[in-house]
């Protein structure tokens, strides 16, 4: 069973604040899915190469020549808070650390 | 029999003789859709009735025949929500490939349809905009994560729909709806301008009312585009007319699919398939996958571990909702906490873990050493069968709320579908029986590029059975 310290952990990794209601209730369902997902160490796979894709595909390269795709404008169109052509997000320092 | 209730050749037929007019055609998808939707519930939005009548052409029958987008596909201009709170004001600023490839051809779309947050589901009730309903019995769920496609289709709110299909959400909601679902060959369809969750898995692909739509709409969505790093250079798909002949045709029943796990009412429907595969001439044999057994969990380590990564974009900074925090960092913690859903943070959180240092090795490496072995039992599999089949979902529709308490138990109702994803290959799912007025679906697995094979033994099924013809009830009002 995972921990509640190993939940916060993963927490702080994936950028998700949890409520504390969350925290005990995905330590057990998360826990539920990796002993399932333990079966695979029933068998030996030593010697079998991961598959990271399963058609042969290679790297694709393109001339590499400006276009353009959006305008300012469109691409800022869905933007939370922006000014003067900018996205604005809040201090990146500073906070209580 | 309603306009509504046609498929799309045939609509096309009837234009073309012109026994029906565009508009006729047009109006009775959107009256299907003003009496039947308030229950149904498969869309998320609607283009008005002005913009849709406005797109006919009467020159063009594919602009009469209604279209449904499952809502996680960029329409630009329209919203492209994803059924999540954190996309819930994104207006797409551009088209999917598959879009384009249907404008150019003038078609009509209808709406965005419901489904599973972010395609993450198997029933349609992870939608944070409320579930759809299984137009067979509005108390079961239509199956996911594409429900609210097929469900438009099944009910006649749409001639035909587009999906994605990441474990199973084309196929196992066209079981559930009792319509045609096919999941392509991974690379065939491109996926620019799908919202992507697992990007090794993720294929657009079409749902219809029967195989020769399907068919049809398949050869008009497939073909290289170099917006998508994995697509495939090759020809698209070159619809001609069905071949009913299916003798000769070596099919293998996956053994393990046959087994526990699978509902006694399902499997009968499928073993009255294969009689009716025999009685067409086709050699039919079982056939043992010893790796498929273990899918499940290898599909619920590398799908989330790509959602996790997929989903970083989601900060709040360039679109959709955010939350208020004192730091860039606490926004978007918090903005992601307030706008993800239950099933999309187990996921991300599932996601994180199995590749986090420490686990990698363990998880991730371990579940990509066993996706070698599964798609490996499928190429022996091919070396002696054209196709193999199996049931689609274990079990028949179940009932809203019924699994929702155990995502576990959830996972495992995608055990016919994920392998398939895994492998890479295609798989098409037609109605192959109806057991207390709820649909059962066949699955038909090909090797990589067979479509056309799926297609022939899926229309050889159809036509020797009366299952595509059945429509749901469309009720009062």
């Amino acid at each position: 069973m995972l921990s509640i310290e190993e939940v916060m952990h993963i927490e702080k990794l994936a950028r998700l604040k949890l409520s504390d209601k969350e925290r005990e209730q995905y330590r057990k369902q998360l826990s539920d899915v990796l002993d399932y997902a333990a079966r695979l160490n029933e068998i030996d796979t030593t010697n079998v190469p991961p598959m990271y894709h399963v058609l042969p595909v290679t790297n694709v390269f393109r001339e590499d020549s400006p276009k353009q795709n959006f305008s300012q404008e469109d691409a800022l169109k869905n933007a939370p808070l922006k000014e003067n052509g900018f996205f604005v997000i809040p201090p990146i320092l500073g906070g209580e650390e | 029999m309603d306009l509504a209730d046609l498929t799309a050749h045939s609509l096309i037929e009837l234009i073309k003789k012109r026994d029906v007019s565009h508009l006729e055609v047009v109006n009775s998808f959107l009256e299907r859709i003003e009496r039947c939707e308030s229950r149904i519930k498969a869309y998320l939005s609607l283009r008005d009735r002005e913009d849709i009548i406005s797109s006919i052409r009467e020159d063009n029958p594919y602009s009469a025949l209604l279209i449904a987008i499952k809502d996680n596909i960029l329409v630009k201009g329209l919203r492209a929500t994803c059924a999540s709170k954190i996309l819930s004001n994104f207006i797409a600023p551009y088209n999917a490939t598959v879009i384009e490839k249907l404008n150019q051809r003038g078609f009509n779309i209808a709406g965005k349809t419901n489904l599973d947050e972010f395609a993450m589901g198997s029933s349609t009730e992870n939608s944070s905009f409320g579930p759809t309903k299984n137009p067979w019995d509005l108390e079961r769920v239509p199956g996911g994560s594409s429900g609210g496609s097929a469900a438009s289709v099944a009910m006649g709110e749409s001639v035909w729909a587009l999906g994605s299909d990441t474990g199973g959400s084309i196929r196992q909601p066209a079981s559930f709806c009792g319509v045609v679902g096919l999941k392509p060959t991974y690379g065939t369809v491109s996926r620019y301008g799908l919202v992507a969750f697992a990007s090794s898995l993720d294929q657009i692909g079409p749902i219809t009312k029967d195989v020769t739509d399907n068919a049809l709409l398949y050869s008009i969505i497939s073909g290289y585009d170099p917006h998508d790093s994995t697509s495939l250079k090759l020809e698209p798909y070159r619809f001609t007319e069905l071949q009913q002949d299916i003798r000769g045709v070596k099919i293998g029943v996956i053994r393990e699919l046959m087994g526990e796990g699978v509902d006694n009412a399902v499997k009968n429907c499928i073993n009255e398939a294969i009689n009716t595969f025999e009685s067409l001439g086709a050699i039919v044999d079982e056939v043992s996958l010893p790796h498929i057994d273990y899918s499940v969990p290898t599909y619920y380590i590398l799908a989330p571990a790509e959602a996790s990564s997929n989903l970083a974009r989601f900060d709040g900074v360039r679109y959709g909702f955010r939350a208020f925090g004192q730091t860039a960092e606490e926004m978007m913690s918090n903005t992601r906490g307030e706008g993800f859903g239950p099933e999309v943070k187990r996921r991300i959180m599932l996601g994180t873990y199995v590749l986090s240092a420490g686990y990698y090795e363990a998880f991730y490496l371990k579940a990509l050493k066993f996706r070698n072995l599964i798609a490996s039992d499928f190429n022996s599999a091919f070396k002696e069968f054209d196709v193999l089949i199996s049931p689609t979902s274990p079990v028949l529709p179940f009932k809203l709320g019924e699994k929702t308490e155990n995502p576990l138990e959830m996972y495992l109702s995608d055990i016919c579908t994920i392998p398939i994803n895994l492998a890479g290959i295609p798989a098409i799912s037609i109605p192959c029986g109806f057991v207390n007025n709820l649909p059962v679906g066949l699955q038909i697995i090909g090797p990589t590029f067979s479509e056309s094979m799926l297609f022939r033994v899926a229309y050889g099924f159809e036509q020797a059975t009366p299952f595509h013809k059945n429509r749901p009830n469309v009720g009062g009002r």
